[in-house]
């Protein structure tokens, strides 16, 4: 009962007010990446549970996952999973305490950018 | 809500004890997924847009199979944490919940349906 003002406080400044920068940009595409990844786990899924069934209905399910959209999508998608698992590893730094000043922290952002790009390429073409 | 006093609005909300959970298991299951990812990525991509029985021979040996189900069944529970801070951040009311409810079913029905699958293949 003592916060009579509950509901009208001022706001924390947010989106509309920060000028974008590189520490902020690069932390909401570690959010993007991680959640738009379950589009390949149903696909994924979709594949398995398809190759399970037998040779006639993985046939179906396989021509839609790897079609030129269905490749589009897995391509992306690893170029996102590694771009998260490097956010990741940029969390667990600084969970431990290190790499918190801007400089650290801008250089492992384009770390992110730069690495998860060359990790895809890397994927796409060992594999 | 005006009669509601604060201790009984914040009761069992605390950010103690179990506030740490939460953050604790991303701790843990990011650990665990940046191990598996390369190994996962190894046994997966080269039996995409391969055929049936290159896939079933691939995915019955008992060490793929184990990886790609401890990448599914670890993934989605990471998934589902993550996404509930997404839309414990952007949603609100009783949309929040029934969004909360509707991806934890969709992450562990994923992982049931990928198991399940799974052990046709390698069974």
């Amino acid at each position: 009962m003592a916060d009579v003002n509950r509901g009208n406080r001022p706001l924390s400044p947010h989106l509309s007010i920060y000028r974008p920068q590189l520490n902020s940009m690069t932390s909401i595409l570690v959010r993007i990446t991680g959640n738009a990844m379950i589009v390949a786990a149903f696909l994924l899924v979709w594949w398995l549970i398809a190759a399970a069934s037998g040779a006639g209905y993985f046939a179906t399910v396989d021509g839609i996952v790897t079609s030129f959209l269905g490749d589009l999508v897995m391509a992306l998608s690893v170029l996102g999973l590694w771009y998260h698992a490097l956010g990741g590893v940029r969390h667990l730094i600084w969970d431990a305490g290190y790499g918190l000043d801007v400089e650290s922290a801008d250089r492992m952002g384009w770390g992110m950018l730069i690495g998860s790009i060359a990790l895809t390429f890397l994927t796409l073409i060992a594999i | 809500m005006a009669f509601v006093t604060d201790r009984k609005r914040v009761n069992g909300l605390g950010a103690a004890k179990s506030g740490t959970h939460h953050f604790w298991t991303m701790t843990v299951t990011s650990v665990a997924l940046l191990v598996l990812t390369p190994f996962f990525l190894a046994i997966i991509g080269p039996i995409l847009g391969a055929s049936h029985a290159e896939v079933i021979a691939s995915l019955s040996r008992p060490i793929p199979a184990a990886i790609v189900a401890a990448y599914l069944v670890v993934g989605l529970h990471h998934f589902r944490l993550g996404v509930t801070t997404l839309l414990e951040d952007y949603v609100r009311g009783l949309a929040r919940k029934i969004w909360i409810i509707a991806m934890t079913i969709v992450s562990y029905g994923l992982a049931a349906a990928g198991l399940v699958a799974l052990a046709q293949i390698a069974l």
